[in-house]
């Protein structure tokens, strides 16, 4: 049977559920590796040969060498394992999820000083702006 | 203080609060003082003090781990730390420059033997490093120290990988550690802490969500009506307070374990605070003391 899913209809929101997953075993453990300060040292020197080492689809290791978080979280990575690749390039949790809502840093930055995205027609797909 | 009709531990207190790492980042950086940062740690000052005064022998720290001790080879819904120590953990940026936690693997043992025992199957860690998760509410509470004020016991749970517990779970078994804490022969005064949320997603084109109402209406019931509370399903957090909000259902776990849910007088709200933003998130932070 397969999984109920009553979070479908949540607007610009992947679930990270089990099927989700299994789909992103090898990517989401190919970033769990940059925890370690030598694998991002080998990851930088040469990103493709890094990923290479790891059983990822090409569409996962094109979507990290591309850094596309929306299309490497289609492609099941889990944003917690996904920041391990923000880290390594320096970046903070802001501009990474800034990076997947289509704004400027800038613009992303200040949407957070006003007091953030408003849940205003955000609740479901297809709402009413 | 704690009435207390027998000699053993005591769960004096409860706190609540968010762990985003970029509170880390701006204690461990020296940034407190700058304008961004200044609003959210005053609604500390409160808080340290607090601390200082009301100093715990051990805290129970309910928090997540985040694709840090755990990564998917291996998620337990429910994790108890055993150990004598846990180290800050390497995000990805370094390891936070913050003390070594030390564990109580004594107090640890006899929780998980009774809670495994009241029906809860935790998984027992003998080792793991700590994140953020569990760093920063300890940062926020006691500012930059040589030491931890006490021990520590982690308890991390699942919230990344869906489906996590229910709040009603989560109730539940803050109540069994209530019960697992105060059958301990010795008289220590433990707190619970309960850390994450409040709303927040950081992930795809809605990340940066916040949601002000339903925050603190959260936090109003969590106060007055923690079982209510209880039965809000997954699916509100995810729609109302983002898919990284449902963090909040930890609260519940450090709500459950305080007196009133067992039939004991309700809590004193020592201190309530709200702030928005931090990065991506808001703050939330209270403070109850069984009475």
């Amino acid at each position: 049977m397969a999984l109920v899913k009553p979070y479908l209809d949540v607007p610009g929101t992947t679930i990270f559920d089990a099927d989700q997953s299994r789909r992103g075993y090898h990517l989401n453990q190919f970033c769990m590796s940059l925890m370690k300060a030598e694998n991002r040292t080998r990851f930088k020197a040469d990103e493709r040969a890094y990923l290479d080492e790891w059983a990822m689809t090409e569409d996962q290791k094109q979507a990290v060498l591309a850094r596309d978080l929306n299309k490497c979280i289609s492609l099941g990575g889990n944003i917690y394992f996904l920041a391990k690749i923000g880290a390594t390039d320096g970046k903070s949790f802001q501009q990474m999820a800034g990076s997947m809502t289509g704004m400027t840093e800038e613009e992303y930055r200040d949407m957070m000083l006003k007091g953030g995205r408003s849940i205003e027609g955000n609740r479901y797909v297809g709402e009413k702006k | 203080m704690t009435k207390s009709t027998n000699n053993g531990a005591k769960i004096t207190a409860s706190v609540y609060t968010s762990h985003v790492p970029a509170i880390g980042v701006a204690i461990d950086m020296n940034k407190k003082g700058e304008a961004y940062w200044q609003p959210l740690f005053q609604g500390y000052e409160y808080s340290q003090q607090w601390l200082k005064d009301n100093k715990p022998d051990v805290i129970f720290l309910v928090y997540n781990d985040h694709a840090t001790a755990f990564s998917l080879d291996l998620i337990p819904t429910f994790a108890i730390g055993t150990a004598a120590e846990y180290k800050p953990a390497d995000e990805g940026y370094g390891a936070r420059p913050v003390p070594v936690v030390k564990g109580h693997p004594d107090l640890a043992s006899h929780i998980a033997q009774s809670v495994i025992q009241d029906d809860f199957d935790l998984t027992i860690v003998n080792k793991m490093d700590v994140d953020h998760g569990l760093t920063v509410p300890l940062s926020l509470m006691c500012g930059q120290v040589e030491e931890w004020p006490c021990p520590v016991i982690p308890f991390a749970v699942n919230v990344v990988q869906y489906p996590v517990p229910s709040g009603n779970r989560c109730f539940m078994l803050g109540q069994a550690i209530r019960r697992a804490i105060e059958s301990y022969d010795q008289p220590l005064k433990v707190q619970i802490w309960g850390t994450g949320g409040m709303s927040h997603q950081l992930q795809g084109p809605r990340a940066g969500l916040i949601n002000r109402e339903w925050d603190n209406q959260f936090l109003d019931r969590l106060i007055d009506d923690p079982k209510g509370l209880s039965q809000v399903p997954h699916i509100d957090y995810v729609r109302e307070a983002g898919s990284e909000g449902i963090e909040l259902v930890m609260w519940l776990i450090a709500r459950g374990a305080m007196s009133d849910v067992n039939g004991g007088p309700k809590p004193h709200l020592a201190h309530r605070f709200y702030h928005v933003p931090a990065s991506n998130t808001a703050v939330g932070h209270l403070i109850l003391e069984n009475k």
